[in-house]
């Protein structure tokens, strides 16, 4: 797209951006800015990197899966919904097999078809590694995201089969997660690289500018298949802009209308200039995942992880953040329908967490040491350095001597893709580490089961709970809903009472933005809806 | 005059070989590799590994190097990891970039520098001297990125005079918006090589005034301009050399500036690569930035020499 740097001078919509981004100038009908905290404009090809907000700003409003996240609602944990299938149903006979009903009359941006053929493609594009589709780091992460395509296959043209490698009941859940492009469009551009520059989803946007580096503009999809879905902007436009300073300065001088995390220490300031700060309440916990593998590990013991649950000072913490987090007491919040009811009801119990101490062996004289791996940052880390410090010294209270292994986001990587005796945890009896938000039980099997333990899966402190282990086995099998969120609830029960992690903080989400945002609704998921927004 | 350029850049040879080993060397000792920072924390490392392989990592690094080297000699600066775009495409866009911030930035910093030093040194132990001494210190000792951010806060966000961070334009500036971007990245970045050139100046004049020539010149009844331009001849050939460097500094891109003001320049994309450990792009613009620095080091050996014939023996 952009060969050399001279003959882009001549490149018209130059102007264009140089008008949107002029400091005060006035907005052209509908057009909104997003400064986000991505290094790079996140891949454009439909996987998109950049973790999570990637998928939040080139990912749904672009491309589609064949279930979406329902993201209208501020007031209820965000559940799935019907996408480009319009509904789908578990085989009675066979429950490893899914059959999805691909919604009729869906087209791509360039105007081919969307029906089963395109679905089977984009499955090829990131399970059969010799098609010519097949794209590896996009493969790579959906393979990870869902590890349970064992097999697909066509009906007909509007129906596709998937197969488990076992019953799965919550395998729709983990389907928003692959997201579907035009076959016909990278016919066009022969590959994913170029592909990027010109992308062709179902969405209700599409991507029309693209600049690496600089920003990315979606506009509206006029012929979005959901009619009650088209966007109301006329175009949203995507900086990024990873230095938290420069997105305050961009939203103070009028050269963005939105910032994703305001840094917490400008939240007061922000609020005193007029600007909206936007929060949402959902369950994304902030932990430190506590290493049971080592064999001197204090945590073995289940009293001294309770009892760190129960020493820690969450409202200290949320205050020095001005409000950006809220107190995690479990992998849910205690209002979610999923939280159950557990034994242990974490709060600021120092005399708690120093009788359990004592019972399990430690005291004043012998405090519980223990070093912890943080990251100087990172995607979704928030503010490592001052929280955790904050927290060495709240723990120091209680009985705990902790001391930190500071390393860097990749390095930090390496370490949760081993196990946790592994050199590559240099010797940390516990990880600081924020794990994609956890909405539902799909992400909580794949961090909690015994079977998903590191190096082989995401379950890094090796935590073997027999009971979990049979619950979800129950859960995977099970097909009422009712009986589902029972055996959820005693899941997140034995999660909470049995602390293999301390849960610390759930992160709120936030963002800041000028008061001509209209219609912008925080559902309670790390996804949002542009849709309903609307400038003033 | 050739043999010696000649003889200049041959020697650029083994300097920029030995460069790209030391990058390549460098950038696998940091822990991780690309694929780590590429997939995100759920991938498990199976899938991570299958990756690895088929960008050649799980190879000897030796065979990397000589691969990249292979293909860096036909001129193919490969693609890069992350985003599967032609280096090529990325860092001359990125190279192109911080050039239109570098050579203001340079004028600016080296004609200030030049006026500021030599008025100092004219006006030797006067307030004059004392002040613009003292903006140079100020210009050397600030860090640059503070200095980026108070201007920000000032013009931008309170005077809301400029824009407080991006470039709004592509390739040249062709109006007055487009020069609004440049202004406060450019008085940031020139700075230091103001307040460096200022010094050394300020410094060689000085020491030129004490010498005798200067007092046969005054004696022989030439005008103070004209004694003034043969001080400022001598004092030429190192303030040359230093404002080489410094262009090559300014080229190089600040990584702390374009950060500051989300500048997509070199410096940037070499703070990208390093942490996405992205080997071709961030090889690629180390080897392609020495390159730039030893041309222009070349060029003012040869300039030098021009100057001053001592020089080419």
């Amino acid at each position: 797209m952009h060969s050399s740097w001279t003959r882009r001078a001549s490149v018209p919509v130059a102007a264009t951006l140089a008008l949107g981004l002029a400091p005060g100038s006035a907005l052209a009908g509908g057009t909104l800015r997003i400064a986000m905290t991505a290094s790079d404009v996140p891949t454009t090809t439909g996987a998109p990197d950049n973790g999570y907000e990637g998928v939040r700003f080139l990912g749904y409003p672009v491309f589609e899966g064949l279930v979406l996240w329902d993201l209208k609602s501020a007031d209820k944990l965000a559940d799935i919904r019907p996408g480009l299938a319009e509904r789908w149903e578990q085989d009675a006979a066979d429950k490893t097999k899914w059959v999805f009903y691909l919604r009729k009359g869906v087209k791509f941006h360039d105007g081919s078809e969307f029906n089963a053929d395109a679905a089977i493609w984009n499955l090829d594009r990131y399970y059969k590694k010799d098609a010519k589709q097949f794209d590896p780091p996009g493969g790579a992460v959906a393979q990870a995201r869902n590890p349970f395509v064992a097999a697909y296959r066509k009906i007909d043209d509007y129906t596709i089969e998937i197969t488990n490698p076992r019953p799965l009941s919550y395998f729709p859940n983990m389907l928003p997660y692959m997201l579907y492009s035009s076959p016909a469009q990278f016919e066009k551009t022969g590959s994913w690289a170029e592909f990027a520059k010109a992308p062709s989803g179902t969405g209700p946007f599409k991507i029309t500018e693209f600049k690496p580096r600089v920003s990315v503009t979606l506009s509206r999809n006029e012929d979005y298949w959901d009619k009650a879905k088209v966007p109301k902007l006329d175009k949203m436009v995507l900086f990024p802009m990873p230095e938290p300073t420069t997105r305050l300065a961009a939203l103070r001088s009028g050269q963005v209308d939105w910032i994703e995390v305001p840094p917490p220490d400008a939240v007061p300031s922000l609020k005193n200039a007029g600007f909206e700060i936007v929060t949402g309440s959902y369950p994304h916990v902030w932990p430190w995942m506590l290493n049971l593998a080592k064999e001197d590990s204090p945590w073995k013991d289940v009293r001294v992880r309770r009892a760190i649950n129960y020493c820690l000072n969450r409202d200290g913490l949320v205050t020095l953040l001005n409000g950006l987090a809220e107190p995690s007491v479990g992998a849910f919040k205690p209002g979610d329908a999923q939280f159950g009811k557990p034994k242990e009801h974490y709060g600021y119990d120092p005399t708690k967490g120093k009788a359990l101490l004592k019972e399990a062996g430690f005291g004043p004289d012998k405090p519980v040491k223990a070093k912890v791996m943080i990251s100087t940052s990172g995607s979704g880390q928030m503010l490592p350095l001052p929280m955790n410090e904050f927290l060495q010294q709240n723990l120091k209270e209680c009985g705990f001597d902790i001391s930190f292994e500071v390393v860097e986001w990749g390095t930090m990587l390496v370490a949760l893709r081993n196990a946790p005796t592994a050199p590559q945890a240099l010797g940390s009896d516990a990880m600081n580490i924020s794990l994609p938000p956890s909405t539902d039980i799909s992400q909580l099997a794949l961090y909690f089961l015994s079977t998903n333990a590191a190096p082989k899966g995401r379950n890094w402190a090796n935590w073997k709970n027999e009971e979990f282990d049979k619950v979800i086995d129950r859960i995977e099998k099970s097909s009422d809903p009712a009986e589902i969120l029972k055996d959820t609830q005693r899941a997140h029960e034995i999660i909470v009472d049995e602390a293999p992690w301390a849960f610390i903080v759930h992160d709120r989400n936030p963002r800041a933005m000028t008061k001509k945002v209209k219609g912008f609704v925080s559902a309670q998921s790390w996804f949002q809806d542009f849709t309903s927004v609307d400038m003033e | 005059m050739w043999a010696f350029t000649l003889r200049r850049l041959l020697y650029a040879v083994p300097v920029l070989l030995g460069v790209s080993m030391l990058v390549f060397a460098l950038i696998h000792l940091a822990p991780g590799d690309v694929v780590d920072i590429l997939v995100p924390p759920e991938v498990p490392k199976e899938i991570a590994d299958s990756l690895r392989q088929r960008f050649h990592l799980d190879e000897q690094l030796y065979v990397q190097y000589v691969a990249w080297l292979g293909r860096l000699m036909v001129g193919d600066f490969g693609v890069s990891f992350f985003t599967g775009r032609p280096v090529a495409e990325e860092l001359f866009g990125a190279l192109g970039n911080t050039l239109v911030l570098a050579l203001p930035a340079a004028v600016l910093g080296f004609l200030l520098g030049i006026a500021l030093g030599a008025l100092a040194a004219y006006n030797h132990g006067t307030w004059l001297d004392k002040l613009f001494s003292a903006t140079a210190i100020i210009g050397v000792s600030l860090p640059h990125y503070w200095v980026g951010i108070v201007l920000v806060a000032i013009f931008a966000v309170v005077l809301n005079l400029l824009p407080a961070q991006g470039m709004g334009f592509e390739g040249l500036p062709t109006s007055w918006e487009h020069v609004q971007h440049l202004v406060l990245p450019v008085v940031t970045l020139s700075l230091i090589p103001m307040g460096v050139i200022s010094r050394l100046v300020r410094a060689n004049v000085l020491e030129i005034l004490s010498q005798e020539f200067v007092g046969t010149l005054h004696a022989k009844g030439l005008f103070s301009r004209r004694v003034l331009y043969h001080t400022l001849k001598n004092a030429a050939p190192s303030a040359l050399a230093l404002m080489g460097l410094q262009f090559g500094y300014l080229l190089g891109g600040s990584i702390l500036v374009e950060t500051v003001f989300n500048w997509p320049g070199s410096g940037g994309l070499m703070n990208l690569a390093i942490f996405r450990r992205d080997v071709p792009v961030l090889s690629a613009t180390i080897v392609v930035l020495a390159a730039i620095f030893v041309v222009i080091n070349i060029l003012v050996d040869v300039l030098q020499a021009l100057l001053d014939p001592r020089m080419r023996r």
